[in-house]
This record gives C-alpha cells, sequence and structure tokens, in this order.
C-alpha cells in the first residue's frame, strides 16, 4: 500500500491528473468550498425556476424560454463545480468530446420537432379524410 | 506527448486548470490510466445523455397527444417535484464529499457521506416510484396514451439509472471496505461520481422539460 502511494507523489503541484494522492486539510476545504459554491448556485436557480412557474411579476410568455435558459445555466453549474470541465488547457478533450455531445443532442432534438411539426402541419385532419 | 499528458481526469480535479498552463510533466502510469479510465467513460456518459436526448426528442413530439387522457398539468405536483429536486441535489452534492473523503482517506467522511448519498437518492425513488404508482391507480399509466407513454418512458428510464447507481453506490462503499483506497478501487470511485453527477444533470433537464413546462401557464 505504503509504496503504490509513493508511487502517486506528484513531481510539482501544478498540472497533475487529479485523484489518488492523499489530499491534505487546505485541499479538502478548498474542494468542500468548490461543491459548496455549486450547491448553493444550483439551489438558486432551482428555486428561482420553481418560483417563474406560479408567479405573475413576469410577462407570461417570457416564462418558458426563461425556464429554458435557466436550465442551460444550472447545466453549466453542474458541469464545472460538480463534475470539473472547465475551459483550461488541460481539460480540452474532455470539453471536445462534451462539445460533440451537444451537438448531436441539439440535432436529434431539435431536428425531431422541426420534422415531425412539419410532417403535422402537412398531414390532412383525420376528418377531411373521407371526403 | 502522450494523449494522457495533454490532459487532466475529468471529475475530481480542476487543480490543474487553476493556475497559469504549466508545462505538461511526464505522468506516471497509474495517473495516465486514471486519467484514460475517466475520459473512457465521459465517452460513455456522454452517449447515453444522447439516448436520454432521444427519449426527450419523442416526449417533446408526444406532449400534446393525450387521446382525450388527463395531460401533465392534471398529474403533476410541483411540490413532489420540488422534493424530489432537492434530494437528488443534495445527493449530488454528498457524493462530492465522499470523493474528498475518500482522497483524503477519511473513512468516516467517506461512509458518512456516501451513506448520505445513498439515503437522499433512496428518498428520490421512493417519491418517484409513490408518483408513477399514483398515476396508473388514477388511470394514467403508460397505455393511456402517447403522451402517458412517453412520460413513463422518459423519467422511468432516468429512475432505471438511478436504481443502478444505488447498487454501484453500495457496491463502492463495500469495495473500499473490503479493499482500501487502492488506486483501482479509486478510478472505479471516480466513474461512479461522474454517473451520479450526471444523473443530476439529466434530472435538472427532466424537472424543466417535463415538470415545470408541463404545468406553467402562458
Amino acid at each position: 500500500m505504503s509504496d503504490t502511494d509513493a508511487r502517486l507523489h506528484l513531481h510539482d503541484g501544478s498540472d497533475h491528473a487529479p485523484g489518488d494522492e492523499p489530499a491534505s486539510g487546505h485541499e479538502i476545504a478548498e474542494g468542500l468550498l468548490g461543491y459548496i459554491v455549486g450547491l448553493f448556485l444550483a439551489a438558486l436557480i432551482t428555486a428561482v425556476a420553481f418560483f417563474l412557474v406560479g408567479t405573475s411579476l413576469v410577462w407570461r410568455p417570457s416564462i418558458p424560454v426563461a425556464l429554458l435558459v435557466l436550465a442551460v445555466a444550472q447545466m453549466g453549474v453542474h458541469l464545472v463545480f460538480f463534475l470539473h470541465i472547465t475551459t483550461g488547457p488541460d481539460n480540452y478533450n474532455n470539453v471536445l468530446a462534451l462539445a460533440f455531445g451537444v451537438l448531436i443532442v441539439g440535432l436529434i432534438i431539435i431536428g425531431s420537432l422541426w420534422i415531425m411539426a412539419n410532417m403535422n402541419h402537412n398531414m390532412m385532419p383525420t376528418d377531411m379524410m373521407h371526403m | 506527448m502522450s494523449f494522457a499528458a495533454r490532459t487532466t481526469a475529468v471529475g475530481l480535479g480542476g487543480e490543474g486548470a487553476a493556475g497559469a498552463p504549466s508545462v505538461p510533466h511526464e505522468l506516471s502510469e497509474l495517473e495516465e490510466k486514471r486519467i484514460i479510465v475517466g475520459y473512457g467513460f465521459w465517452i460513455f456518459l456522454l452517449s447515453d445523455i444522447i439516448m436520454f436526448s432521444s427519449f426527450f426528442a419523442a416526449y417533446a413530439v408526444l406532449v400534446d397527444e393525450t387521446a382525450g387522457g388527463p395531460s401533465g398539468r392534471d398529474l403533476f405536483h410541483l411540490d413532489i417535484v420540488a422534493f424530489e429536486t432537492a434530494f437528488l441535489l443534495m445527493s449530488s452534492f454528498a457524493c462530492g464529499v465522499a470523493i474528498i473523503g475518500a482522497r483524503a482517506h477519511r473513512d468516516a467522511m467517506y461512509y458518512g457521506a456516501m451513506a448520505v448519498t445513498a439515503l437522499f437518492g433512496a428518498g428520490f425513488l421512493f417519491l418517484e416510484i409513490r408518483e408513477f404508482l399514483g398515476m396508473i391507480a388514477a388511470g394514467a399509466g403508460p397505455q393511456r396514451s402517447a403522451f402517458a407513454s412517453a412520460f413513463f418512458t422518459l423519467v422511468g428510464c432516468h429512475g432505471v439509472h438511478v436504481t443502478l447507481g444505488l447498487m454501484w453506490l453500495l457496491t463502492m462503499m463495500a469495495q473500499v471496505f473490503a479493499k482500501g483506497y487502492r488506486p483501482d478501487i479509486m478510478r472505479r470511485l471516480l466513474c461512479f461520481a461522474l454517473f451520479w453527477h450526471t444523473l443530476d444533470i439529466i434530472w435538472v433537464a427532466i424537472f424543466t422539460v417535463v415538470y415545470l413546462l408541463g404545468v406553467v401557464v402562458v
């Protein structure tokens, strides 16, 4: 066990794979702080989203768009503070994979909605089919 | 320069990105393996998200096809959904705390936070199953309409993921107990944490698209 730990010791503190080296008390506090900030932001965004559904304070047609924007923002918070996807130079591969995933997700969802709306529009209503 | 030397394991880190860009150093075999395992699992999670996106697309297309049956507005209870959301968020947070505890080799922090993660996850599942049974009892089971089918497929698929994640969580507690904080166990823990956090991201999309947009009156 101890020689495994020794092999995991890092050459310097700047650019390393996070992980197996036992973290010091300082690192624990730092790590916790990130998760607490993420939790606070996520809870705040969620609360705003649930509040918007019932409120009459804002122009109501704007609410669905606002809810979608809040959802995207909260996913961003989760990605940064919980999954630690950052824009740092050592994170290119992770971000590129994510970007490709987002592209495919966008194609599937927007493409499906677009095509199905178009087909609905072009389809003869059922009550006219027997005329 | 190897692939691994250019990247950081997804999930636990962030330290590497904090300072100025530094010259990549030669990584040890274990560090490199950890990065590659994390990256591979990240690719799997993205493919899982893509699978969910097709269920989301099906739901969005079919949401109004209630065949004369109840719609989301008649069925959803936002107070329950708020509790489900809070439970899953707290669970995700506790999972992060557990990972910090595991990295620090602190048993109390690791096992305690993992137990909290499991309890909140189980609480979420309990509420979700109760909601499903209530809908089925009210005659809005998956066979009632295209809307109901799409709803149960999408939300149920997420529930299945949470169930599998709970089993994985208990397995990881047992593995750390039996084998200690070995590098291979820590890699599995990394993958589990990524999985659990990703489930919360998918839940954000579900509570927004299915529940909030389902009941909002424009």
